[in-house]
C-alpha cells in the first residue's frame, strides 16, 4: 500500500520532496517511483520537477507516465511542484513545447523588459529566494499558513491559467504572477514547500491529511 | 517583494567546519550537522557547504553530511569543492544537496558547467569565481582576475569576462569571493561585486571579508549583491543569522524574519 507517491521521471532530485514528506508524515509509505502501476494504486501523488519543461515532458514520455498522471490528476488528492505545475498547463514559451494540457492556459516567461523594481534596481532572473505568497483564495492546504508567508522560490517561467479562478496564490516579481492554483483535486505551487522551512512543512503536512476537496 | 538571503557558509574539512584566514591558518568551528542546524533555527536563508577535505580517502565523509543534514534542515543547501565530473553532481544532489557549486573544475573544464545544467538544470549549478585585483585598464578601472585552487593559481582570466561566460553555458547563480579579502573582516570587494552583478542576469552572492553587519548592507546596497555569504561572523557566536538579519532590515533591506 503507498500513501503518497513522488513521480520520478529523471527530472531533478527528489531527494529533497521525499525527506521533507517523511519528516511531516513519519507513519505513512512514502515512495519514489517511475512505475505506473504504484501511482495508480497511490492514495495521494506528488509531481514535482526541476530543470528545463521540454526535457521534463519527453522524460515524462519516454516513461510512459502519461496516462497514470492525467488519471491520478483528476482522481486523488494531487500536488504539483514548480515544474510539476507548469507540466499540467497546455503550452510552454520554454522550447515552444506542449504541456499536459491538464488544465486551460501557458506558460510564460518573465518579461525581461519588466525586470526592475519601482526604483530602477534590475531584477534578477531566475526569481530565485524567498518571497511572499498572497492568499486568493481560502483553501485546506493554506490552513496554519499565514497569509503574504515567504516560501522559496527558484524558477524563470510561470503559469498564466485561462480562468483566473483557479488561481490560489500570488507573489509579486515585480508583478503580480501566480504562486499557487487549486483545481478540484490538484493543487500546485510554483515555489519549493521541500525548502520553505516551516511554512514548507506545514503545507505539506496539510497535503497528507486533504481529501481533496476545496 | 523578493527577500535579500543571508547564507552562513561552512568550511569542512575531514568532517569538521573550520575557518581559515585568506584560506590559510585553519582553526576548527565545530560539528557541520550541530552547526547546520543551529544556523537553520536563527533563520538562515540557505547553508553552503565547501568541502576543503585535502585527501582523497576523507571526500566521501561529506556526502554523509549533507544526508544527516539535508533529513533536519528544510532550507536549500550548496555543496561545492572537488567538483570535477558530472557524477560528482549526480552523488552531491542524491545526497540531499540542492546546488552544486563548481570552481576549479570549471576553469580547468568549462564544459562541465554546460553539461551539468544541461542534466540537472541551471537552477542547482552555481559557479564560483575566485577573483583578486590585478590592477587596473586603460581607463583606470580596477581589473579583477580568476584564481583557482583555493586563490593559489592565477588563471589571466577576467573576472567579469568569465562571469559572463559561465551564465552563457549555463550557471544559474554566481558565488563571488574576493580572494583578497576572504577572512580578512573589512568587508567585501564591492567594486568586483557590483561588476558582475551588473554583468549578468543571474542573481549574485557576494563572499568574502565580511567582519560586521554593516558589510552585509554594503554587500547588498552597494555591490548590488542578492544574497550575502558569510562564515566567521557566525561561527564564532559574534552575531546570530537573526542579529544579522534585524540590521539589514533596520537598513532598509528586504529580509525573511
Amino acid at each position: 500500500m503507498i500513501d503518497i507517491a513522488v513521480v520520478d521521471y529523471g527530472m531533478g532530485n527528489l531527494r529533497s520532496v521525499s525527506k521533507a514528506l517523511e519528516h511531516v508524515a513519519p507513519n505513512k509509505n512514502v515512495v519514489v517511483t517511475s512505475q505506473p502501476a504504484d501511482i495508480k494504486q497511490a492514495s495521494r501523488v506528488v509531481f514535482p520537477g526541476q530543470g528545463a519543461m521540454p526535457d521534463c515532458m519527453r522524460e515524462l514520455e519516454s516513461r510512459g507516465l502519461r496516462d497514470a498522471i492525467v488519471d491520478a490528476a483528476a482522481t486523488k488528492p494531487f500536488l504539483g511542484i514548480c515544474i510539476g505545475l507548469q507540466l499540467l498547463f497546455e503550452h510552454s514559451e520554454e522550447g515552444d513545447a506542449a504541456g499536459l494540457g491538464i488544465l486551460s492556459g501557458n506558460v510564460k516567461r518573465f518579461s525581461a523588459n519588466e525586470m526592475h523594481d519601482e526604483t530602477g534596481n534590475k531584477l534578477k532572473v531566475p526569481h530565485m529566494g524567498w518571497n511572499q505568497v498572497y492568499q486568493t483564495q481560502a483553501h485546506p492546504m493554506w490552513k496554519d499558513i499565514a497569509d503574504g508567508e515567504r516560501f522559496y522560490y527558484v524558477h524563470s517561467y510561470y503559469v498564466q491559467p485561462q480562468d483566473e479562478n483557479l488561481i490560489a496564490g500570488v507573489t509579486e516579481y515585480p508583478k503580480r504572477f501566480t504562486g499557487a492554483i487549486a483545481h478540484r483535486n490538484i493543487f500546485a505551487v510554483q515555489f519549493h514547500p521541500e525548502k520553505s522551512q516551516h511554512a514548507g512543512l506545514q503545507l505539506l503536512a496539510n497535503f497528507v491529511q486533504w481529501n481533496g476537496q476545496a | 517583494m523578493l527577500a535579500k538571503r543571508i547564507i552562513p557558509c561552512l568550511d569542512v574539512t575531514d568532517g569538521r567546519v573550520v575557518k581559515g584566514v585568506n584560506f590559510l591558518e585553519l582553526r576548527d568551528a565545530g560539528d557541520p550537522v550541530e552547526i547546520a542546524r543551529r544556523y537553520d533555527e536563527q533563520g538562515a536563508d540557505e547553508l553552503t557547504f565547501l568541502d576543503i577535505t585535502a585527501s582523497s580517502d576523507n571526500r566521501g565523509l561529506i556526502l554523509h553530511i549533507i544526508e544527516e543534514v539535508a533529513s533536519q534542515v528544510f532550507i536549500p543547501l550548496t555543496v561545492g569543492g572537488g567538483v570535477r565530473e558530472v557524477e560528482d553532481v549526480r552523488r552531491l544532489l542524491n545526497a540531499g544537496a540542492d546546488k552544486v557549486s563548481i570552481n576549479t573544475s570549471a576553469v580547468i573544464n568549462p564544459q562541465l558547467v554546460a553539461d551539468a545544467s544541461d542534466r540537472y538544470g541551471s537552477q542547482c549549478i552555481v559557479v564560483a569565481i575566485d577573483a583578486k585585483q590585478v590592477g587596473v585598464d586603460a581607463s583606470g578601472q580596477p581589473r579583477w582576475e580568476v584564481f583557482t585552487h583555493g586563490g593559489r593559481k592565477e588563471t589571466g582570466i577576467d573576472a567579469v569576462e568569465w562571469a559572463r561566460k559561465m551564465v552563457d553555458l549555463g550557471a544559474g547563480e554566481l558565488l563571488v569571493t574576493s580572494m583578497d579579502r576572504d577572512g580578512t573582516k573589512i568587508g567585501f570587494n564591492l567594486g568586483l561585486n557590483k561588476a558582475i552583478s551588473d554583468a549578468v542576469d543571474v542573481p549574485i552572492i557576494a563572499s568574502g571579508g565580511v567582519g560586521n553587519l554593516q558589510h552585509l548592507v554594503d554587500g547588498v546596497k552597494i555591490g548590488g549583491a542578492d544574497a550575502v555569504l558569510a562564515a566567521s561572523i557566525f561561527h564564532y557566536g559574534e552575531y546570530t543569522v537573526r542579529e544579522a538579519k534585524e540590521y539589514m532590515r533596520d537598513h532598509g533591506i528586504e529580509v525573511r524574519l
